[in-house]
This record gives structure tokens, sequence and C-alpha cells, in this order.
């Protein structure tokens, strides 16, 4: 019987050992499976660098939830990516104290320096950027992550700093 | 005679240090609210917590204690404490501060608020991008068990608690204690119909509570020092102290912690320095992006949440965003309304697509397309977003910045049409 949607969607890969011991991990504080379906899409995003279909089916089957409320879960937060993201992922704060000191032309100078606009990375995989939402450290705006480190009372040339740490890191 | 502490929430403070560890916590008097709180009766601390006259700090600052007394009583099934932690209103930076700096405060006051709710279970919802706040608690927590403070039979009594950290991924409608409830069960965070309210129906259908982390952090002091002493700490008849601060264009931008009804004028000009120099007050925001713009003739009111109301805003999480006046309102108001746009979850139309509708009318404003009947538009907008027309608050909020803008600066908006924004952009 030939069954051809089946034979080219995606299918889920194997969990890895990494995987399976923090998911299992995190189980031990709720009472019911679904609970860690965001903990668990994190933990996989944390070892893949994002989340790809193959994840997503791997992380369902484990958990044993329809793989449609998991993707409804993963496509509602702004932190699970479901495409590819670079190595070191710029998340830009543009919210109102930001903004109000400058984030704009902060964007634009990495824009420049970078060639990548919001959502996009750039071509040595080494950089996406991204607009974040107000980072709660406003008294030291402009501010930004990059991966977990939080970067504060930002200028064009600490920005620079920044990357070029990051890019001779490789 | 020792002297008690007029700072609570922030004596164990300093920035720079690595926060103190169970030992040294315990040391500087810390954990002494559990064995007072495990030698009373869980209706008595509810008491004891709702007479203090606490209110919430996460925002609608309801008295505490009285929150916490519809809770039903023990059935033998479990009940939750949750730790609202989820801090992303903009503007807003002091939880940060508190779970940073000082995090075994905040696990001494879930363990006490858990014995008066008779909670089995406790979870800090902690905003995924907290990095450093993270790696704190958890070693606060893990301390803390190791303490005996946590697990079976806590400091040898015979209630038991346990305490985990769930890390969110970055959706504001979180914070909303419904919705941060569907999000902890796992699902998309839709808010939830109340009633019932999460007291009776919560988390997995059981007896909930939700408590900012600032609320969470002044039960120690409330039950290790007592109401007296609580109440002495406020001023203009307020109790206790609470964390503002400020952002924007002022000399020294920061947050500190000070006697609640403390003024606007005092905080703005004498613990953030006054303005810049060359720049001026034109107006603020009191508490957070989902609040009412307030004017400079606004500066002597104290930061009490009845009398920021008659002034027609809100006091909201009292972290203040000034704004200057070489900063266009119309973006200002542009930019928190492209936040709250994007943070929407989709559930109601004024909200899901008004907010959109009212973002895009604001870029023609700001670039000379606009008409006055745009103007008539965003009224309107605001008319239909006002409380009790959507599920949940996100929409109301995300109107009072731009309603106050409206009122107050309404001559700008009509400069816009005519000639565009006129502001030096940075
Ligand atoms: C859209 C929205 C976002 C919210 N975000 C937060 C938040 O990040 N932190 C918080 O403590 N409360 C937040 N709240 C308020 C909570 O719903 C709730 O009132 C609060 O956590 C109760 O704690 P309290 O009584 O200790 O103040 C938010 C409310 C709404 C409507
Ligand atoms: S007001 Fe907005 S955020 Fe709140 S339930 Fe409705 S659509 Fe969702």
């Amino acid at each position: 019987m030939s069954n051809l949607i089946a034979s080219t969607a995606p299918k889920a890969r194997k969990l890895t050992p990494e995987e399976i011991h923090d998911i299992e991990h995190e189980k031990t504080h709720y009472p019911y499976a679904q609970a860690v379906g965001l903990e668990a899409l994190k933990i996989v995003q944390k070892y893949q660098g994002w989340v790809s279909d193959e994840s997503l089916l791997a992380v369902a089957d484990y958990l044993e939830l329809p793989p449609d409320e998991l993707e409804g879960v993963a496509t509602f937060f702004n932190m699970i990516f479901r495409r590819p993201v670079g190595k070191n992922v710029i998340l830009l704060c543009d919210s109102v104290a930001c903004w109000m000191l400058g984030c704009d032309g902060l964007k634009a100078h990495i824009t420049k320096r970078l060639g990548i606009e919001y959502g996009q990375t750039t071509a040595d995989n080494l950089f996406t950027l991204i607009p974040v939402p107000c980072l709660g450290a406003c008294d030291k705006a402009p501010v930004m992550m990059i991966g977990n480190d939080t970067h504060r009372n930002l200028t064009p040339a600490t920005i620079d700093a920044l990357i070029d740490a990051c890019q001779a890191r490789g | 005679m020792t002297t008690l502490t007029n700072k609570p929430l922030t004596k164990n403070i300093e920035i720079g240090r690595a926060p103190f560890t169970f030992a040294q916590y315990q040391a500087a008097g810390g954990y002494q609210s559990v064995g007072k709180a495990l030698a009373m009766k869980p209706r008595d601390l509810m008491k004891l917590v709702q007479d203090s006259g606490l209110g919430g700090r996460g925002g609608a600052g309801f008295n505490t204690g009285l929150k916490w007394s519809f809770i039903p009583e023990p059935d033998g099934g479990p009940r939750y404490l949750v730790v609202n932690a989820d801090e992303m209103e903009p503007g807003t930076f002091k939880d940060r501060l508190l779970m940073e700096h000082d995090p075994h405060l905040l696990v001494e006051g879930m363990i006490t608020a858990s014995i008066a709710l008779q909670a089995t279970m406790s979870y800090i919802f902690l905003r995924g991008e907290y990095k450093e706040a993270e790696a704190a608690l958890l070693k606060a927590i893990a301390e803390a068990y190791e303490a005996g403070m946590l697990g079976q039979h806590i400091a040898g009594s015979t209630f038991s608690l346990d305490m985990a950290v769930h890390t969110s991924a970055g959706r504001y409608i979180c914070g909303e204690e419904t919705a941060l409830i569907n999000a902890l069960e796992g699902k998309r965070a839709n808010p939830r119909f109340k009633p019932p309210f999460p007291q009776v129906s919560g988390l997995w259908g059981r007896p909930t509570l939700v408590n900012n982390v600032e609320t969470i952090c002044n039960i120690p002091g409330i039950v290790s020092h007592g109401v007296d002493w609580f109440k002495a700490l406020g001023i203009n008849g307020q109790s206790g102290t609470r964390i503002s601060g400020v952002s924007g264009r002022v000399k020294r931008p920061g947050c500190w912690e000070m006697p609640v009804g403390t003024t606007f004028r005092t905080v703005i000009e004498e613990y953030a320095g006054g303005m810049q120099d060359g720049y001026a007050l034109k107006a603020f925001l009191p508490g957070g992006g989902s609040t009412d713009f307030l004017m400079p003739e606004h500066l002597d009111l104290p930061m009490i949440p009845g009398d920021v109301a008659k002034a027609g805003s809100r006091l909201g999480t009292s972290l203040l965003m000034v704004l200057d006046d070489k900063t266009c309102p119309i973006g200002c108001v542009h930019n928190l309304i492209k936040f709250f746009a994007h943070e929407s979850c989709g559930w109601c139309t004024p909200c899901r697509d008004g907010l959109p509708w009212v973002e895009h009318i604001l870029l023609k404003l700001e670039r000379g397309e606009g008409t006055l009947k745009d103007i008539d538009i965003l009224k309107e907008a605001c008319g239909y977003m006002a409380p009790g027309n959507t599920f949940c608050a996100l929409a109301p909020g995300a109107a009072e910045p731009l309603q106050s803008a409206l009122k107050y600066f309404m001559d700008e908006f009509v400069e816009h049409v005519n000639h565009g924004c006129k502001y030096q952009r940075h």
C-alpha cells in the first residue's frame, strides 16, 4: 500500500540520553506529564539549538501528548525557536525604557555591522537577531542578551566589542 | 535591645557580592518566620497577614491576607502556592533584583506562606530570560532542602512542602494569574474564566494562590516581627515598605526600598536625583507600561493605590518611567502598543484585532500620514478595550497609556496629523 504523505512527513527522532535525563528530572516536579511539555521543548532546544519537527514529534511521543497540542504550546512562546538559529542569539530589548534611550539606533548599528534584520541569521551561522520585550533592567537601558548573558548600558562601541568576542570564539 | 530593620526587603542586598548562602542568611536572622508560623494556627496566620495591611505588589494591590482567606479548608488533597516571577511589564525591574540578590528571602516567604495556606507544593513561575535569578533560586532551594527547611517534615514539624522552579519562555500574558496556571499545566497560556477563582479551583482544579515575588518577600518580616512593626514602616497612613524606582532620563535611574506612601516627587527628585541636565519632566507612567500617564502636577501624590486612582491612573508595579520633553509622547505610546499587540493572547477581538489597528494608526501619525478621523478611531478603540469588554486585563491595561496620552497631549496628536513627528529620533 502506498502512503505518500507518511513517506515524506517528518518522523520523530530518538531523544538523546542527556535529553531524556533532563526531561525525567523535570517530571519529578509535576503530577502530570503534560506539564513538562514546555520544559521538554526547552531542554531539546538547549541541546539542539532549536526545535525541529523531528524533535517536536520525539517529545510528543515521549510524553504521550498529541503532537498538535504540543505544537500549539511551542508556537505560543516567543523563546521556542521552530527554525534554526545562529550560535549566538542576540535578544535586543525594544521596550519603552530602551526605546527612550536609543535602542532603534543600536538595532540599526547591529544590522549594519552584521547585515541581518530582526529574525535573520548571518551566513556564517554565528548570529541571529531577535527583539525581546522588557528585560527588567530598565535602569541600565539600553539592554540586550547574548545567549544567557545580559548586557547593560549599551553603546555601539560596547556592542562591537561583544560581537568581536563572539567572532573570536567562532 | 536590638533594633529591627526598616528595610526588610533589601537588608541583605549588596550589589556586587554573591547572595547570602543558607547559613549566612540564617545568621542574619533569616528563617525565623518558619518556626513562628509552625507554632500558629493557619487561619490566625492568614489573619495576621491581613491585619498587617500588606497589599499585593503584582499590580492590583489587593490585601494579601484577605486574598488568602478565600482558600477552602484542607481536604487531604494537594494545594498549591505559585509565585508569579514572570516580570515582563515594560519598565518594571524589581522582582529581578530581589531574586538575584536575596533568593532565600523569597524561599523563606514561600515556606511561611505555604504553612498559612497548608500548601503541599510551591512553584516559582520564573521568566525564562532571568538566567541569573534561576541559578540563584535553584541554589537557595537546594540549600533549604539540605537544611531540612523543605521536603518531608520541615524543621522537625509535621508539615511537608516541596518547591520547584518553572522557567517560562517569554509571553507577557503568562503573568496574568489564570493564564499562568494554564502555562504551568503545560497548556497555551490563554486566561481562564473567573469564577471559579484559583483559590478554589486553580492548578489542576485544586486550591491555588498566585502571589507576586515582592508580596511573598514581605511575609518573613511580618510573621517574624509582627503587625505593629510592619505598620510603622509605612508613611501617610500606609503599612510596610516597597520597591519603587525610576527609568528614563533621570540622573540616577534605579530602584530602592522605601516606605509605602512615599510621594512620586521624592522618588524622582531625591532617590533618582531629578531629571538629567537639559531635559525636563513632561509626564510619567507611575507603575509600568499599562498605567495612565500622570503629569508634573501629580508629583506630590503619595504612592498609594487609592490616591493614584483618584488622579486617573494606577499605581501598578510602582516602577516609574519618566517621559522627558525631548521624547515624542506619540512615539512612546506607539512603542507600548506595539508590545501589547505582540503579547495579546488572541482570544478577544478588541485586543487581538484592535491593538494592531491602533499600532498602525500611530505609525501613520508618526509619518505624517494620519487624519483627524484617525484620532477619533483611537478614542473609539480605547472604549472597545475598556474593562469588561475583554476576557482579561491586558487590553484595558494597553488602553491606559493611550487614553491618557489622548487626554494630555491632544494638541500633539493634531500636530502629528498636520506635520508628522517633529521630535528628533534617538
Ligand atoms: C497581562 C497581565 C500580566 C501580568 N503580569 C504579572 C507579572 O509579571 N507579575 C506579577 O506579579 N503579576 C502580574 N500580573 C498580575 C497578576 O495577574 C496577579 O494579579 C498577581 O500576580 C497577584 O499577585 P499579588 O496579589 O501578590 O499582587 C499580570 C496581570 C495581567 C493582566
Ligand atoms: S484581553 Fe487580550 S490577552 Fe486578555 S484574554 Fe483577551 S485577547 Fe487574550
